[in-house]
C-alpha cells in the first residue's frame, strides 16, 4: 500500500495502539476479498480512526455552540443588569436544548416566491463551510486535532470565504428585499474583511514559517513565546477583522436588526433559520481558533513542558493532551467572551463606515505591518539575534526582547500611517460628516429661557 | 405599487443603477410603532421617502365630541401613552382655562412633579430606542431600569403604570401618597449617577459620534417653518420652551435652563434631551423643596359646562409642544377638540433631514425625532 508509508503517515495522526488491534480483529472476521486492498494498520489509521474523532468533534463543537449562545446571552444579562435565562434547568443551562427542540418542531416555511433549492442549499452551505473548517484546527497535541494539512491555514481562509456564499445565496433566494439589502451588505463586508484578515496572516507567517496549524503551534512552542508578543499590531487588526468577518455587532451589518429586520435571514424560520444561527457560532469558534492558535500558542503555554516531565513517563502524552485541549479551550474563551463585550458594549457602524474602516484603516495597517514585520525580521536575522534551522526559528532571550520591542514600536509608524491617510482621504457619504466632527465633545448651551412679554 | 406617489429627485450616478422602492414598516423593529416609511432607494441611498401614517386612527377626536368633560380625560392616556401625564395635564389645564378655575398651589406642584417625572420616563424611553435604533442594546436596558423606578412611583401614585389618570378638571383626584416625596427623592439622588452612566457609553464613542454628528441636519430656518418644537426645534439653536415663553402651573417660580444646541444634528438633539432630564432633575428638586400644603382639589361645579367660545392652550410635552384648541357651545360636551400633536408636526420634517443619506441614517433620524404613533395616529 502507498499511503501505509512515507510522509502521508506525518500528515495525519496514528491513530493508538488499542484501536489497531481491535480493528485487526474486526478484519479477520471479514472476507478475505474484501480487504485485499486495505490493511488493518490503514483502516484504523485512515478510516475508523478518524470518523471517531470527528464524531467526537463534532458533538463537542456542537455543544460549545450551544452552550455558546447561553454564554452569550449570560453575559449580555450580566453587563446588562439583568438575570438572563435561569428558567430552563438548574441555571437555565437546558436553555439551549429548549430552544432547539422549539425550532426544530416549528414550521419550515419556504415563501412562495422564494427559489426554492437555493433556498434550501443556502444555510447548508453556511453550515458545512463553517464545519469543515474544524477538522484542521489544532485542538491539542496527539490525538486532539483531526487532521493536521500543511496547508492549513490557507485551507481554513478559502473555506471561510466561500462561507460567505451561503449568505449571498440565502438573501437573493428569499426574493425579498430587507434580505437582498442584507445580503449585499454583508458580502461586501465579508470580502473586504477577508482581504484584512489575509494581509494580517501573512506578517505571522514570517515568524511561523508554516501554514500548518499544528505547525503554528509548534513554532511557538520551539521558541516559548506566544507570536502576540512579535505581532501585536497584526493582532489587532485580526481581532477587528474577525468580529466583522463573523458579521457581529458593532459590524452586524448582515442582519442590523434595527434596521434591516433580520437581515439576510429575515424569512428563513424553524430550523433553517437556526442552521444559520449556530454556522454564525461555529464561525466565531473558528476565527477565535484562528486568532489563539495564530497568536496566544494555540494549545502551547509555556511551562507546560516542564510540568509533563515532572510525571511519570506514561502519563505524559495524557497529561500534555489535556493540559493543551484545557489551555486552548480557554485561549479561544477569552476571544469570544471579548466577541461577546464588544458586542452588547458598542453601537453599530453604518454601512459606508464600516468599508471605510476596512480600507482605510485595516487595510493599510497590515499591508504596513507586513513591511515593517518583514524589515524587523531581516535586521534581526542580520544581527544575528534569530537563526532559522530546518524551517524552525530559533532565538535567544536577546532576539525575543528585540522582536518583542521591535514589535511594539512598529505600532507607531503604522499609526503615522493611517493618520496621514485619513487626514486627507475624501469619504464619499461622510462629506458633510467629515468637517462637524469635533476632537473633544460638542456640549450645549444653556439658556434660561425667553421670557414672557 | 404604492398608493402614494413618490416625486422623484434625479440624482447624477456614476452608473446606471436601479431604484428600490422599500416599504419600511407599518411592522418594522425601529419605526416606533406602526410607522410605515416608503423609501426610494438607490443602492442604500435614500432618493426620496414618504411617510404613511393611520395605523393606530382610533378617532379619538371624534369620539371626545360624544363624551362629557370629565369622561374624555382619561383617553388622553393613550395618545402619547410614553407620556401620559403630560397628556392629561394637558387636557385638565385647556377646561380649567377655558372655565377660569383656580387650581390649589398643592395641586399645582405635585402636577409639575408628576410631569417632570414623566418627562424623565418619555426621555429615557427616547434614549433607550434611539440607542437601540443605533444598536446600543446596553443603553436600552440601562435607561429601562431608571423608567422602572419611575413607573413604579407612578403606579404607586396612580394605580397604572403608563396610562396614568390623576389629574381632575380642578386639581387631582388624590393627594400624594405617605412615601411619594421620599421615593420621588431617593431616585433624584440616584438619577445624576445613571445618566453619567448613558454619558460613558455613548458621548464619546467614536461608533455613536459617526452615526449622529452631521446626520438629520435640519437649519433653525427650516425648523420654524416646518413648525418643529421641543428638542429638534431647540437643537437647531432656538430657543423656545413653552414652559419658559408661556408658564403654566408653577412654572414661573422654579428655576431652570433651556438647552440649546448649534448645529441642529442627530447628536444635538441627543445631547440636548439629556440636558434636560437633568433640567427636569432640578424643578423635580425644587418642586419637592417648596411643596406646599392644602387642599388638592380647587372648587368646582358639579357638572362640568364650559362657557361657550375658543380656547388653545398649549404646554411643553416630553416631544414637543402639545396644543390642544377647544371649541364649546356651551353644553356639557365639546363642540370640537383639535390637538395640536408635537410628534405629528416633528416627523414632517423627517423627509428635509434624511433625502441623499443612507438606510441607516432614516433610522437614526427617526430615532432622534421621537415620535409617538398613538399620538400621530390619535
Amino acid at each position: 500500500m502507498m499511503i501505509a508509508s512515507g510522509p502521508w503517515m506525518l500528515a495525519l495522526n496514528a491513530s493508538p495502539k488499542w484501536l489497531e488491534s481491535l480493528v485487526e480483529q474486526f478484519f479477520a472476521y471479514l472476507p478475505a476479498w474484501l480487504t485485499s486492498n486495505l490493511t488493518p494498520t490503514d483502516a484504523a489509521d485512515f478510516i475508523v480512526w478518524p470518523l471517531i474523532q470527528i464524531g467526537v468533534m463534532l458533538v463537542v463543537v456542537l455543544t460549545a455552540v450551544a452552550y455558546l449562545t447561553l454564554a452569550e446571552r449570560k453575559v449580555s444579562a450580566w453587563i446588562q443588569a439583568r438575570v438572563g435565562p435561569n428558567r430552563t434547568g438548574p441555571l437555565g443551562l437546558l436553555q439551549p436544548a429548549a430552544d432547539g427542540i422549539k425550532l426544530l418542531i416549528k414550521e419550515d416555511v419556504i415563501p412562495f416566491k422564494a427559489d426554492k433549492t437555493v433556498f434550501t442549499l443556502a444555510p447548508i452551505i453556511s453550515m458545512v463551510c463553517a464545519f469543515v473548517v474544524l477538522a484542521v484546527l489544532p485542538y491539542g497535541p496527539h490525538y486532539a486535532s483531526i487532521t493536521n494539512i500543511n496547508i492549513g491555514l490557507l485551507f481554513i481562509l478559502s473555506i471561510s470565504s466561500v462561507g460567505v456564499l451561503g449568505i449571498i445565496l440565502g438573501g437573493w433566494a428569499s426574493n425579498s428585499k430587507y434580505p437582498l439589502l442584507g445580503a449585499l451588505r454583508s458580502s461586501a463586508q465579508m470580502v473586504s474583511y477577508e482581504a484584512a484578515i489575509g494581509l494580517t496572516i501573512v506578517s505571522a507567517l514570517i515568524f511561523t514559517r508554516t501554514f500548518s496549524m499544528q505547525g503554528i503551534v509548534e513554532a511557538q512552542r520551539s521558541l516559548g513565546v506566544w507570536f502576540v508578543l512579535f505581532l501585536f499590531p497584526s493582532f489587532i487588526v485580526f481581532i477587528v477583522s474577525a468580529v466583522a468577518e463573523t458579521n457581529r455587532a458593532p459590524f452586524d451589518m448582515a442582519e442590523a436588526e434595527s434596521e434591516l429586520v433580520g437581515g439576510f435571514h429575515t424569512e428563513y424560520s424553524g430550523f433553517r433559520f437556526s442552521i444559520f444561527f449556530i454556522a454564525e457560532y461555529a464561525n466565531m469558534v473558528v476565527v477565535s481558533a484562528i486568532g489563539a492558535t495564530l497568536y496566544l500558542g494555540g494549545w502551547y503555554v509555556p511551562g507546560m513542558d516542564w510540568v509533563a516531565a515532572q510525571l511519570p513517563e506514561a502519563y505524559r502524552e495524557a497529561a500534555l493532551t489535556l493540559m493543551g485541549i484545557t489551555a486552548f479551550a480557554i485561549k479561544c474563551g477569552a476571544i469570544l467572551y471579548l466577541f461577546i463585550w464588544m458586542r452588547w458594549t458598542f453601537p453599530r457602524y453604518r454601512y459606508d463606515q464600516l468599508m471605510e474602516l476596512g480600507w482605510k484603516w485595516l487595510m493599510p495597517a497590515a499591508l504596513a505591518n507586513i513591511v515593517l514585520t518583514a524589515t524587523i525580521y531581516i535586521i534581526g536575522k542580520e544581527l544575528g539575534l534569530v537563526r532559522s534551522v530546518e524551517g524552525v526559528l530559533q532565538m535567544d532571550w536577546q532576539g525575543k526582547v528585540y522582536f518583542t520591542v521591535a514589535g511594539l514600536l512598529a505600532m507607531f509608524p503604522i499609526l503615522a500611517l493611517l493618520n496621514a491617510i485619513n487626514r486627507n482621504s475624501k469619504s464619499f457619504n461622510l462629506r458633510a460628516q467629515r468637517t462637524t466632527i469635533p476632537i473633544s465633545t460638542r456640549k450645549v448651551k444653556l439658556s434660561p429661557g425667553v421670557k414672557p412679554a | 405599487m404604492n398608493a402614494i406617489p413618490l416625486v422623484t429627485h434625479h440624482t447624477e450616478t456614476l452608473f446606471d443603477s436601479e431604484q428600490m422602492v422599500l416599504s419600511m414598516g407599518p411592522q418594522h423593529p425601529s419605526t416606533h410603532g406602526v410607522l410605515r416609511v416608503i423609501l426610494k432607494l438607490d443602492g442604500e441611498r435614500v432618493i426620496d421617502l414618504d411617510c404613511d401614517i393611520g395605523y393606530l386612527h382610533r378617532g379619538a377626536e371624534k369620539i371626545f365630541e360624544n363624551r362629557l368633560y370629565p369622561m374624555i380625560a382619561p383617553y388622553f392616556d393613550r395618545l402619547d401613552y410614553i407620556a401620559a401625564v403630560s397628556n392629561g395635564l394637558l387636557y385638565v389645564e385647556t377646561v380649567e382655562k377655558a372655565m377660569g378655575l383656580e387650581i390649589p398651589p398643592r395641586a399645582q406642584y405635585l402636577r409639575v412633579i408628576l410631569t417632570e417625572l414623566n418627562r424623565l420616563a418619555s426621555h429615557l424611553l427616547w434614549l433607550a430606542t434611539h440607542a437601540l435604533d443605533i444598536g446600543g442594546f446596553t443603553v436600552f436596558l440601562y435607561a429601562f431600569r431608571e423608567r422602572e423606578e419611575i413607573l413604579k412611583i407612578f403606579e404607586n401614585f396612580f394605580g397604572a403604570r403608563l396610562t396614568c389618570h390623576a389629574f381632575r378638571i380642578g386639581g387631582m383626584t388624590y393627594d400624594a401618597y405617605p412615601e411619594f416625596e421620599a421615593q420621588v427623592r431617593a431616585f433624584c439622588d440616584l438619577f445624576p449617577k445613571r445618566l453619567e452612566e448613558y454619558e460613558t457609553l455613548l458621548n464619546e464613542n467614536r461608533i455613536w459620534l459617526g452615526r449622529t454628528v452631521g446626520i438629520g441636519v435640519i437649519s433653525a430656518e427650516d425648523a420654524i417653518s416646518l413648525g418643529l418644537t421641543g428638542a429638534p426645534l431647540r437643537g437647531s439653536g432656538v430657543d423656545y420652551d413653552v414652559r419658559k415663553t408661556d408658564p403654566y402651573e408653577c412654572y414661573a417660580d422654579l428655576e431652570f435652563d433651556i438647552p440649546i444646541g448649534e448645529n441642529g444634528d442627530t447628536f444635538d438633539r441627543y445631547l440636548v434631551r439629556m440636558e434636560e432630564m437633568r433640567q427636569s432633575r432640578r424643578i423635580i428638586m425644587q418642586a419637592l423643596d417648596r411643596l406646599p400644603d392644602g387642599p388638592v382639589m380647587g372648587r368646582v361645579p358639579k357638572v362640568i359646562r364650559v362657557p361657550a367660545g375658543e380656547v388653545y392652550h398649549s404646554i411643553e410635552a416630553p416631544k414637543g409642544e402639545l396644543g390642544l384648541y377647544l371649541v364649546s357651545d356651551g353644553s356639557t360636551k365639546p363642540y370640537r377638540l383639535r390637538m395640536r400633536p408635537a410628534s405629528f408636526i416633528n416627523l414632517a420634517a423627517l423627509r428635509k433631514m434624511t433625502v441623499g443619506s443612507l438606510v441607516s441614517d432614516v433610522v437614526a433620524v427617526i430615532g432622534s425625532l421621537d415620535i409617538v404613533l398613538g399620538e400621530i395616529d390619535r
